[in-house]
């Protein structure tokens, strides 16, 4: 995997789904440099701003583009690690901040446990006592009125996938299912 | 564990690093203490051994933060996440 090809397939990623790649040229390519090494180094491209248990089943969600880029992306402006940046942050209307850990303490904990017999004599609760937590937002189901597309995520795209329509062309489907009889 | 210590003129405050290899926000805050000549402990957290996340993951909440990167902290008491510069600035008075 060479570093043109991260590049190519952030940027990829970024167009398909209306976001934009941090802008700050030496920043993004310290970011690509790090996601070239967790590709070499795990297998798989997890994300170059979290620890990485170099296990995929206990990886999975921090795989680039991480289960926590879209919600952060909506509330923040950006992703955990400033890679993808909405339009705003682009043109400098809204700052680039640290943003929160949004991945759930027990996936974190679990990835670092991999090591047999830690953290045992620990209890859970001493470690709730943390940070500003990011809001959490339920998933739903949105369709494309315009292709069809369907995705099941907390907001909606900014761009659909598939034909390119904006945000405002998604509508939600709400499904309700009757108990009776 | 495996600390390195990077030198620099201003050692008023012990400051420890905790942060990623590969992670974009913990260079820049290295690079940020190191453009400031200030004296720093660092380690990279995804290069230790499983046994030191552990201890490292531990180690940042018992001081009332998340276990995230990079964790910045000043005198053993004194955590920062994130590369907040005004709060890095404040805590090592520069």
């Amino acid at each position: 995997m060479t570093l043109d090809k991260v590049r190519q397939r952030a940027e990829s990623d970024a167009k398909t789904y209306g976001y934009y790649l941090n802008p700050d040229a030496d920043f993004l390519r310290d970011l690509l440099e790090g996601l070239k090494k967790n590709e070499e180094r795990y297998g798989y491209p997890s994300c170059p701003c979290r620890v990485a248990s170099g296990k995929l089943e206990l990886d999975r969600d921090i795989i680039c583009p991480c289960d926590y880029r879209d919600p952060d992306v909506a509330e923040f402006g950006t992703c955990y690690c400033a890679l993808y940046i909405r339009k705003d942050v682009l043109e400098g209307k809204t700052p680039i901040a640290p943003v929160p850990e949004r991945r759930p303490q027990e996936k974190q904990v679990r990835a670092y446990a991999v090591a047999p017999e830690v953290g045992v004599e620990k209890p859970p609760e001493a470690a709730k006592a943390v940070s500003p937590e990011p809001s959490q937002v339920k998933k739903r189901l949105w369709y494309c009125r315009q292709c069809g597309y369907v995705v099941y995520r907390e907001d909606p795209p900014y761009v659909c996938p598939i034909c390119k329509a904006k945000r405002e062309m998604f509508a939600e489907i709400v499904v309700s299912a009757s108990a009776s009889g | 564990m495996n600390k390195i210590k990077v030198p620099g003129k201003n050692n008023k405050h012990k400051v420890l690093i905790y942060a990623i290899s590969t992670c974009a926000w913990c260079k820049m805050t290295k690079k940020f203490l190191s453009d400031n000549s200030v004296e720093y402990e660092c380690v990279d957290v995804d290069l230790s051994s499983d046994e030191d996340h552990e201890k490292i993951r531990q180690d940042i909440e018992s001081k009332g933060a998340p276990p995230s990167y990079p964790t910045i902290i000043v005198d053993g008491k004194t955590v920062i996440t994130g590369f907040r510069k005004d709060l890095i600035k404040k805590a090592l008075e520069i």
